[in-house]
């Protein structure tokens, strides 16, 4: 292990570190907003608006994340969608996320007892009221955990936007492996990085999972 | 620029050429994946110490870090120490690897979770303590999880993708092929992703049979 070249390049891989700190930030953000989108729609009354949350979750999940990233960035100017490399990414990892997102949050509703909802009506409290105030507190202790995993699996997808070369850790790792024929110390800087990033949140995570079932 | 999909047509066999590789590596990484987490769930629970906590250790590595940097170092680090791959075979290696060590996770749950009486049984009648891990212990562990490492296939189809960045001429690589020709990404990444989608479909299908038979047999 060459201890001189990792300590000359880190302070570039911490930097790229806080980029991919961004984009999972703001990727986790989309994601949440789409997976409530797309739960809010699957859980319709209307049939063609559940049949558009289930076309949602389907196609985003049924397709590569790197094929949605690059559709959207090479493909977009073509149908007017102009963007650069790191909201594009933002964007395309967002809606991907929020597929698998859609699909966690419904689980845990779904799971929540049906007698709840029932109760709720019958003590007079409108559908709205019922859901917000009686069966939505409890799904959301339910689904914690399970998007702490969707989470966990999105920090790491952010790697693929190295494709669109946004100087993110995957990158910044690529480049000087390129440049330094140095592929194990470089794994080892990015791969330090991700870990951490990656327990931080977990621990994030756990520590509103316990606080949730606390009450 | 409008979108014209009359560019595509010439380039159907560059497309179904990018298919069956994508199938290929595919099927090739799913074999290695589930042989390997088996394999890896066996050290884990029953290698000596020496073993078990170096194997330990890259699995939490290789959870925790992405694919796509994992394919890189299988790749380039090979390369450094001498081991000059075909780039199809180490996309094989770091797919299938990769998703190994998911797999094994599972399959170490399912292990721990077969009735103590199956080793004591199968001691009992004769069976080494190998065989009954082998023939015993395992399959039953195996049998509980199929339905999880079938997800993970379904995954791993979807990560082969990635491979195009280290070279494979997969249908992801194919697209951009035929991309350079023509300088229409919308129009072929698009056929990418509906192709994506029929392999995944027939995968899910597959997949699905495959479990309706196992649910049979018990």
């Amino acid at each position: 292990m060459d201890v001189e070249l990792i300590l000359k390049v880190y302070p570039y891989f911490l930097k790229a570190a806080v980029i991919t700190v961004e984009l999972s930030v703001l990727t986790t953000i989309l994601g949440l907003i789409c997976g409530a989108l797309g739960t809010t729609a699957r859980l319709s009354r209307f049939a063609i608006v559940r049949f558009l949350g289930a076309a949602y979750v389907s196609l985003f999940r049924g397709t590569p994340a790197l094929i949605q990233l690059f559709l959207l960035y090479f493909g977009g100017p073509q149908i007017g969608i102009q963007l650069d490399a790191f909201s594009a990414g933002v964007i395309g990892l967002g809606l991907n996320i929020g597929a698998y997102m859609t699909e966690t949050m419904r689980g845990a509703i779904i799971s929540v007892d049906e007698g709840q909802g029932e109760a709720a009506r019958t003590l007079g409290l409108s559908r709205a009221q019922s859901f917000r105030k009686v069966v939505l507190p409890q799904a959301m202790r339910l689904m914690i955990r399970p998007l702490g995993v969707n989470i966990n699996a999105q920090i790491k997808g952010t790697a693929l936007v190295s494709a669109i070369s946004v100087v993110e850790l995957t990158y910044t790792a690529q480049r000087y492996i390129g440049s330094t024929y140095k592929p194990f110390e470089m794994f080892f800087l990015a791969g330090i990085l991700y870990l951490a990033i990656i327990t931080i949140t977990g621990k994030g995570v756990a520590y509103l999972d316990r606080r949730a079932r606390l009450q | 620029m409008g979108l014209d999909f009359s560019v595509i047509p010439p380039f159907y066999g560059t497309l179904a050429l990018g298919v069956l590789w994508t199938i290929a590596i595919t099927a090739a990484s799913a074999v290695l994946s589930f042989f390997g987490g088996i394999l890896l769930a066996v050290v884990a629970l029953y290698g000596p110490l020496l073993v078990r906590l170096p194997f330990r250790f890259v699995a939490w590595l290789f959870m925790g870090t992405p694919l796509l940097l994992q394919l890189f170092l299988i790749y380039f680090g090979l390369a450094q120490i001498g081991v000059d791959l075909p780039a199809f075979v180490a996309g094989v290696i770091g797919l299938g690897f990769h998703y190994a060590v998911y797999n094994s996770e599972l399959i170490q749950t399912a292990m721990v979770a077969v009735d103590k009486g199956q080793m004591e049984a199968a001691r009992t009648l004769g069976l080494s303590r190998r065989q009954a891990l082998m023939r015993v212990v395992v399959p039953q562990a195996v049998r509980d999880v199929l339905p999880p490492i079938g997800n993970n296939m379904i995954a791993l189809l979807k990560d082969s993708a990635l491979v195009s960045v280290i070279g494979v001429s997969e249908l992801t690589l194919s697209a951009q092929l035929a991309i350079g020709r023509t300088y229409r990404p919308f129009e072929f990444y698009a056929a990418a992703a509906v192709l994506y989608y029929v392999i995944n479909l027939g995968m899910e299908a597959v997949l699905r049979g495959f479990e309706k038979r196992n649910r049979l047999s018990r």
